[in-house]
C-alpha cells in the first residue's frame, strides 16, 4: 500500500507495575505489550487476534492513548502523539474513538440516550443546541435506531440496541479510526450477525477505519481486511486475512485455527492439541513466548527472541522454525 | 435403547413483583446413555433454566411442573435430602465458571475426597487414592502436588478439569454441562471438549451439553433441541439438524454464525430481538422475527411436527410435509 500510514506503531511497549499486596513494593513488571510494530491505513480494518491476556486489548487503549506508553512511537496521520500532553491531544481524539464489549458499563444510566450522544459535541463545541440535536438524530437514524430511542435510559435496551448505541456515540464526532474492542462478544449470535453488517456498511459509507480487537476468528475473517495473530504482550504473525486463515505460517497460528470448533458435523478434523496452559503474562517464558506450547520447538527458541521478519510483502512472522 | 432421563412437558415459572413469568414452556425431551444430548439456544431461551431444573437448583421463587424420569423416580417430586443424595451419585453438573463452583478456601484434594466420603462411604486412605486417579483421568499433570494447592493457584483450563474430576467421583450416569467451555481459551476449549467426549465414551455416562456455539455442537453433540423464548422448537440427530434444519429460527442461526474458512459466507441475521420472558405471546413466539411468518403464525401456537424418526419442528411450515406430533413441543 502506498498511501501513507493512518496509525503507526513503531516498537511499542507497555508494562504495568506489579506490587505484591504487602505494602504494595514492587515485584517486577507485567509485560502487557512488548514491541509491536505495526501499520494501520485508512479504510481497513485490522484484526487482532489472541487469547486472554495476549495484550490485545492494552495496545488498543495504548493505540488511542488512554494509557501511557512505556516505550516505542505512536504517530497518528504521520504527527508524533506518542507524549503529548491532554490538552495538545485533543484535537486527535475526536479522531480516535471507542467501542467497547459491554456497552452498558460505558453508559450513564441515568442520562438519556440522546443527551449521552450529545455530549461528545458540546465537549469539542461543534455546532449550535439545535444543529446539535439534528445530529443525535442522524446518529440514531445511522445505527438504525429511532428518533424515540433517545428518549430512553440504558436499562430500557436490549444488548444488541446498546451497542448500537455504543456505535453511535462513537460516530458522533465524525473520527477516521475506532478501535472497536470485542465489540460483539457479549451479544448472541443472531444479534451478533446485525451488529457486524452495521459496522460493515459504516465503514463503507464513512470510509472508517477500525482497530477490531476479538478473540473470535470466524468474526474476524468475515470483517478483516487484516490480521495481527498476538500471544503473551508480542506479535506472532501478520498477514492479510486471506492469506492468514488459508496459509498462516507460526506454529501458534495453525494451532489456534485448528482448535476453533467448526458448525460442520461429522467432519473429524485432525486438531493440533496444544499440551498445557497459557503462561502467566507476569511471569513469561524466555526467548519466544510460545516455546513452552510449541510442536515445533528447538533449542534457540528457549534464549533468544525471534527477530520480526517480513517472508512475503506484507507477511511478517516471528518464529526461529519458519 | 432405555433412555436414563425422560423429561416430559417440563414447564419452569417465576414469581416475580410482575406476577408469574414463564421461562421454560413445556420442554419434552430424554438423554440415552452414551449420548451427548445438546440443547442451543441465545440467552433467555430457558436452556440454562431447564437444567437447573433437572438438579433441583431452582431458587426458592421457581416452580417447576412436568414429569423428570430419572432411575424410576420423578425428580420434580423428590424432597430436599432424596435430592442431595442423587446430586453427584446420580447426576452432576459443571459450571461455565469454575471458579464460582469451587470453594476458595479448601484445597483441591479436600474438595475431591469430600463426595467420595460422603456419597462412597470410603476411609480418607482410599478417597485420596481414588482422587489422585481421578485428577489423573482429567489429565492433570503432578496430581499429587494439585491435591494439595487450592483454587487460585491453578489456571482456568486446570479449574475446570478440577470440576469434571469432582463431578465424575461418584460416576454418575448423567453428566449436565452448562457452557462449560464458554469462558475459556479456543485452544483450551477443544483440551475440554475432547476430555468430556473421551470420559464420556469410557464411562458409558449420558452428557447433556448447553451452548450458544453452533461450532461446540456440531463437533461434539449426538443430538441436539434447540430452545427459543422458552420452547424446543426443533430436536434433531446432529446431521439432520445441521444439513436440513426445518425451523426457520434454526436456518437463521446456523447463518448468523461467521465461516472462519470462508471469507465470502453470506451472513445472514435474524431482524429483531428474542421477546423478554414476560412478554405476553400469542402465536408462535418466534413470527415477530420469522421470514416466513403467515397470518396462521400470529394467532395459533404450532404443534410439533414430525419428519422421519427423531426429527421434530415446531412450525406451520411443517404441517403438510410433516405428521402431527401430539403435544405442543418439539421434543
Amino acid at each position: 500500500m502506498a498511501a501513507p500510514a493512518l496509525v503507526k506503531l513503531e516498537n511499542l511497549k507497555k508494562h504495568y507495575p506489579r506490587r505484591s499486596s504487602w505494602f504494595r513494593r514492587s515485584t517486577g513488571e507485567v509485560k502487557a505489550v512488548d514491541g509491536i510494530s505495526l501499520e494501520l491505513y485508512a479504510g481497513e480494518t485490522l484484526g487482532v487476534v489472541g487469547e486472554s491476556g495476549c495484550g490485545k486489548s492494552t495496545i488498543g487503549r495504548t493505540l488511542i492513548r488512554l494509557e501511557k506508553p512505556t516505550e516505542g512511537r505512536i504517530r497518528f496521520e504521520g504527527a508524533d502523539i506518542t507524549h503529548l500532553s491532554s490538552r495538545k491531544l485533543k484535537p486527535y481524539r475526536r479522531k480516535m474513538q471507542m467501542v467497547f464489549q459491554d456497552p452498558f458499563a460505558s453508559l450513564n444510566p441515568r442520562q438519556r440516550i440522546d443527551d449521552t450522544l450529545e455530549e461528545p459535541l458540546t465537549i469539542h463545541q461543534m455546532l449550535d443546541k439545535r444543529a446539535r440535536r439534528e445530529r443525535v438524530w442522524e446518529l440514531l437514524d445511522e445505527v438504525g435506531l429511532d428518533r424515540e430511542h433517545g428518549e430512553r435510559l440504558p436499562h430500557e435496551f436490549s444488548g444488541g440496541q446498546r451497542q448500537r448505541i455504543g456505535i453511535a456515540r462513537a460516530l458522533a464526532l465524525n473520527p477516521s479510526l475506532i478501535v472497536c474492542d470485542e465489540p460483539v462478544s457479549a451479544l448472541d449470535v443472531s444479534v451478533q450477525a446485525q451488529i457486524l453488517k452495521l459496522l460493515k456498511s459504516l465503514q463503507q459509507k464513512r470510509g472508517l477505519s477500525y482497530f477490531f480487537i476479538s478473540h473470535d476468528l470466524g468474526v474476524v475473517r468475515h470483517l478483516c481486511d487484516r490480521v495481527l495473530i498476538m500471544y503473551l504482550g508480542q506479535a506472532m504473525e501478520l498477514a492479510s486475512a486471506f492469506t492468514l486463515f488459508r496459509e498462516g505460517q507460526h506454529p501458534y497460528t495453525q494451532a489456534l485455527l485448528s482448535a476453533i470448533p467448526r458448525p460442520v458435523p461429522g467432519k473429524k478434523r485432525e486438531r493440533i492439541l496444544l499440551k498445557g496452559d497459557l503462561p502467566s503474562p507476569s511471569d513469561p517464558p524466555s526467548g519466544c513466548p510460545f516455546h513452552t506450547r510449541c510442536p515445533e520447538v528447538r533449542s534457540v527458541c528457549r534464549e533468544r527472541r525471534p527477530e520480526w521478519k517480513e517472508i512475503a510483502p506484507g507477511h511478517r512472522i516471528a518464529c526461529h522454525a519458519r | 435403547m432405555e433412555s436414563i432421563l425422560q423429561v416430559d412437558n417440563l414447564e419452569v415459572c417465576f414469581r416475580t413483583a410482575h406476577g408469574e413469568v414463564p421461562a421454560v414452556r413445556g420442554a419434552s425431551f430424554s438423554v440415552r446413555p452414551g449420548e451427548v444430548l445438546s440443547i442451543v439456544g441465545e440467552s433467555g431461551s430457558g436452556k440454562s433454566v431447564t437444567s437447573l431444573s433437572l438438579m433441583g437448583l431452582l431458587p426458592e421463587s421457581a416452580r417447576a411442573m412436568g414429569s423428570v424420569r430419572f432411575d424410576d423416580r420423578d425428580l420434580l417430586r423428590l424432597n430436599g435430602e432424596e435430592m442431595r443424595e442423587l446430586r453427584g451419585n446420580g447426576i452432576s453438573m459443571i459450571f461455565q465458571e469454575p471458579m464460582t463452583s469451587l470453594n476458595p478456601v479448601f484445597t483441591v484434594g479436600f474438595q475431591l475426597m469430600e463426595p467420595l466420603r460422603i456419597h462412597r462411604d470410603q476411609s480418607k486412605k482410599e478417597a485420596y487414592r481414588e482422587a489422585v486417579r481421578l485428577l489423573e483421568q482429567v489429565e492433570i499433570p503432578e496430581a499429587k502436588k494439585r491435591m494439595e494447592q487450592f483454587p487460585h493457584e491453578l489456571s482456568g483450563g486446570m479449574r475446570q478439569r478440577v470440576m469434571i474430576a469432582i463431578a465424575l467421583a461418584c460416576r454418575p450416569k448423567l453428566l449436565i454441562a452448562d457452557e462449560p467451555t464458554t469462558a475459556l481459551d479456543v485452544t483450551i476449549q477443544a483440551q475440554i471438549l475432547d476430555l468430556i467426549v473421551d470420559l464420556k465414551d469410557r464411562t458409558g455416562m449420558g452428557v447433556i451439553l448447553i451452548t450458544h456455539d453452533m461450532g461446540v455442537v456440531a463437533e461434539t453433540a449426538d443430538r441436539v433441541l434447540v430452545m427459543y423464548a422458552g420452547r424446543v422448537v426443533e430436536a434433531a440427530g446432529v446431521e439432520t439438524l445441521f444439513h436440513e434444519p426445518k425451523h426457520p429460527y434454526t436456518q437463521g442461526l446456523l447463518q448468523s454464525v461467521p465461516n472462519v474458512d470462508d471469507s465470502l459466507y453470506p451472513l445472514n441475521s435474524i431482524p429483531g430481538y428474542m421477546p423478554k420472558p414476560g412478554e405476553i405471546q400469542r402465536g408462535c413466539p418466534f413470527h415477530p422475527r420469522c421470514r416466513e411468518a403467515v397470518e396462521k403464525c400470529r394467532d395459533h401456537h404450532p404443534p410439533s411436527f414430525a419428519f422421519g424418526t427423531e426429527h421434530v419442528a415446531s412450525c406451520w411450515l411443517g404441517e403438510e410435509e410433516g405428521e402431527a406430533h401430539g403435544g405442543s413441543s418439539a421434543g
